[in-house]
Formats: C-alpha cells, structure tokens, sequence
C-alpha cells in the first residue's frame, strides 16, 4: 500500500515541478512578455522585482510548493537508487528515517526562509 | 550440406558449474560438427551424446512450448529450442545458465525465485461465485475486446527469459519480475476476474512494480513476443489511478445462457463433455 502511494505522490509531485520550474522559467526568460511579473521594469532578477514577487502571498506559496515537491520527488528519487542496492532491511528502514529527517528539516527551514522573505518584502 | 556462411564445425562454449563441487564456474569448448537446422537444443545433445555425458540442463517439448530451454545464447536469454545456430551467425556459440538465478548445476537454474513471486501474486481467475466456477453450468460472456486486453500477456510460458535480461532483477532480490508482474496484470485485465483487491494487497507494497526503470529487455528477449514491459507500465497506471480513486472497475463477466433458437452450422462437431 505504501509503495503505491509514495509512488502516486512522486508523479504527482513531478507534475508540481514541471508547472513551477516552466513558471519560474518563464517568469525569468520570457520577462518581455510576462512583464507583469516584473513590476519595477529591467531585468527579472533586479532587487526591485524580487521585492516585488516577495510581497505576493501567491509566489511565496508557490515557493514553499516547489520546495516540498522538488524535496520529495528527489528524496524519494534517492531512496529507490538506494534501495536497489539491496541493503539489509534495518539498514532500509535507517536510510528512510534519514531521508525523512532530512526532507522535513530542509522544508521547514525554507518555508521558514520564504516566509520571513514575504515579511521583510512587505516591509519594503 | 549447405551452411550457408557456417564452418562445418560449431564450437559450443559452456558455463560449467556444480555448486558443492566446483568453486566457481568454468567455461569449457566443445568442437561439434554443425548439421543444417541445427538448434542450441540439438548442438546440447550433441555434446553429451558425444563428447561430455555429465552436460546439465532442462528441457522438455523441444517447440518453445513448455518454457523449460531458457538459457543465455550469446549472451541473450533465449530458448535453446527454438533458437537456429544459423540464425546466430557465429562459429562459436556461447551457452550459459539464465543470469540472476542461483544454478543448480551447469545450465539448469533455480527458478523458485520466479514461482514464489508467481505464486504470491495469485496468478488465476479470483471472483466470489466459486459453485459456478467449480461446477460450470454456463460460460462468461467476454467480448473480443474485452479479450484483447489480456491475450497477448497469456502467451506467457514462464521461461524466465525476461528475469534474466531484466536489469531491475540482476540488483533488487525483493522486485518481483517481469514474469510475476505481467501475469498479474493479465488477470486484473480480465473482465471475469475480481481479483484486483487481493492483488493489489501485494502489488501496492515493495514487491511491485515500482521498481521498473522500463528498460524494456524484458520484452526484447521474450521468445513468445509477449510485452511484459508494457504490461508492468500499464499496472503501474491503474494502481496510481487506484490510489487517486479514478480507477474504473469494468463490470464482471457474467455466465450467460447458451442461445437459443440458433442452428449449428453443418460439420462443426458439438463441444466434447467437461472432464473435470
């Protein structure tokens, strides 16, 4: 059942990254026709527009979804290569841990991160 | 004798190899002379009729039937049966047991392996009427359709060809096979089948498909040109549709009476009466 989930989460997960990233790509390459997210003008990654993206409650939002989903599409990723290294099953069960312990940290620190960015760009 | 491009002599390169007796596998060469239509089988025969009488394997039809002659034929799963020594092209043909199962001795492997995952995945017809299944008193209706989605998955002989050519087998002992997997895919695609739930209990978890990197040697080396590769995508797509509730049960067969009114055609002989 586990398996089968996770593995429904990764597609899932895969398909967030694929809209994000072509957004982000997007956003960063195609600033002539998406000016509307380059508020202050120039070029996409000018302080003024990152401020500018920083303030809105919807890119903060999409940055903690790109976080989650990229932290477990590639933890996940590195789990199955792992484990197809046929290691003991208290050695599987140690890495999954990790790999959990990792991912959770990591995303608390970046949503931390982003969030405390939307603050201080609404401060601005 | 005509051999085309063949030299008149075929030389047969064996892994040799008795656990117990022999630290580890050696290769040994026997000269045999080559007859046109010769098989791998017929040129194994050879050799123990002629030269070395202890060569080990396993066959048993001799026509690619019973899945029994799976061995590595320059290097690729094949049947030894059904694989001509003039098809190869080579004066030397490299004979070895089937890769990524234990020996038991020279080219006969352990295939418990297989079976037990096989086995695990309750690889025959489930549904709760059980009496009409035991005692048959009418037939389910399948349409050609419905029948299409399965049958190519159950020419499957079970030969373990595409175990041993499947990369995914060779590292993970607790993936389940090609084999296992494309014949639990044929029975959860068959509309008489209601066995989904059961095995999907096992296909869910570590042993399923998950683990399929879709190489697709599998499917390469099947000598009956089943497709387990693709049967292993497909599962994979109805258990995430599962998982996200989208999955779509086709409604079970149901026996259906026979008709009525209908003439049999002239000459076709009735239906001989059930033996078990």
């Amino acid at each position: 059942m586990r398996d089968q989930k996770l593995w429904t989460w990764h597609l899932a997960a895969g398909a967030i990254i694929l809209f994000l990233l072509g957004l982000h790509m997007a956003i960063m390459h195609l600033d002539a026709l998406l000016g509307i997210f380059n508020p202050a003008g120039g070029h996409p990654i000018d302080w003024a527009n990152v401020v500018a993206r920083g303030q809105s409650l919807a890119f903060t939002v999409t940055y903690i979804l790109l976080l989650g989903a990229a932290l477990f599409h590639g933890l996940y990723g590195l789990r199955n290569i792992l484990f197809e290294l046929d290691p003991a099953p208290p050695l599987k069960k140690a890495l999954s841990w990790v790999l959990i312990l990792v991912g959770v940290g990591l995303f608390i620190f970046g949503t931390w991160a982003a969030w405390v960015g939307h603050q201080v760009a609404s401060l601005t | 004798m005509s051999n085309g491009n063949l030299p008149e002599q075929i030389v047969f390169r064996i892994r040799r190899f008795a656990p117990g007796r022999d630290k580890e596998p050696v290769w040994k060469e026997y000269p045999i002379a080559y007859e046109a239509g010769m098989t791998i089988l017929d040129g194994l025969w050879k050799v123990k009729e002629t030269i070395d009488p202890t060569l080990a394997w396993r066959a048993s039809c001799r026509m690619g039937v019973c899945g029994s002659c799976g061995m590595l034929i320059n290097g690729k799963a094949g049947l030894g049966c059904n694989t001509q020594i003039a098809e190869l092209g080579t004066a030397v043909v490299t004979v070895a047991p089937l890769a990524n199962f234990p020996i038991v001795r020279d080219l006969v492997p352990d295939l418990r392996p297989l079976f037990d995952a096989h086995t695990a995945l309750s690889p025959y017809i489930l549904r709760a009427d059980t009496a009409e299944q035991e005692e048959p008193t009418r037939e389910y209706y399948q349409s050609a359709e419905q029948m299409e989605a399965y049958l190519q998955f159950s020419y499957c002989i079970k030969c373990a060809c595409c175990m041993a050519a499947c990369p995914t087998c060779a590292t993970d002992p607790v993936y389940s096979g090609p084999v296992a997997l494309a014949q639990a895919h044929r029975y959860n695609t068959d509309t008489r089948d209601d066995g989904f739930e059961v095995r999907k209990e096992v296909l869910a978890g570590e042993v399923g498909p998950w683990r399929c990197h879709f190489a697709g040697e599998c499917s390469r080396v099947c000598p009956k040109g089943v497709d387990p590769a693709k049967a292993i995508q497909l599962m994979k797509r109805q258990l995430v549709a599962d998982a996200l509730g989208l999955r779509k049960k086709p409604p079970l067969a149901q026996p259906v009476e026979k008709p009525e009114g209908i003439e049999r055609r002239p000459g076709i002989p009735e239906a001989p009466p059930p033996t078990v």
